[in-house]
């Protein structure tokens, strides 16, 4: 099995990516709705993962 | 005295619902598969076999159950359920041998994450098949 070495971007990247997939898929009625829902909750994923990675690098100095 | 009429909804008999969440379970998108939701079901297991194929490349560790104190022995039985949760997946690394310490290090960190999340993904996609497999949703 091959090693992979992923920066914490691309981990929380590909995390957020297949998490909103699956719960897109198994969340709403039909595929409007799965669509708008997944790609909300990747939108906050993403939105978490910046915002979290600026107050760190704030909160540091 | 009054009395409350209490309507309860029928119940599904095991038989109807038991196989599919069983085969999801084992196989990721196989329950969808069994439903004939054919594109459900390969999203299902795109996203959890490819989020279990890249915690093992990431050398993420599997959690046993060892007991400890309150805390630990929740994370201990919570991850193994979760790491269960993939079924066959699970099944096949670890009689394969995969046995990876939980050394420090973000890549490791992030690789058990996924092998757990991977789990419980899963564990959604069960739900769903339970409830189309009742009625509960189309």
């Amino acid at each position: 099995m091959p090693k992979m070495n992923l920066s914490h971007f691309e981990a929380a990247f590909l995390f957020a990516l297949f998490s909103s997939v699956v719960l897109g898929v198994v969340t709403k009625k039909n595929d409007k709705d799965r669509l708008r829902y997944g790609a909300t909750c990747f939108g906050y994923f993403l939105l978490a993962l910046f915002g979290i990675g600026w107050a760190m690098k704030l909160g540091h100095g | 005295m009054a009395t409350k009429a209490v309507t309860k909804a029928p119940s599904v008999p095991a038989s109807v619902w038991a196989l599919p969440v069983f085969v999801a379970w084992m196989i990721p998108g196989g329950g969808h598969l069994m439903l004939k939701q054919r594109g459900r079901a390969i999203l299902i297991a795109v996203s959890v076999t490819m989020m279990f194929l890249i915690g093992l490349m990431m050398r993420g560790a599997m959690f046993h159950l060892d007991k400890g104190d309150l805390l630990t022995t929740v994370i201990n039985y919570g991850g193994f359920v979760s790491n269960l949760a993939t079924g066959a997946l699970y099944l096949l690394t670890t009689m394969l041998g995969y046995s990876q310490l939980d050394v420090a290090g973000h890549v490791h960190d992030y690789g058990t994450k996924f092998l757990v999340t991977a789990g419980l993904l899963n564990i959604l996609a069960m739900v769903d098949v339970y409830e189309i497999a009742t009625g509960k949703k189309d």
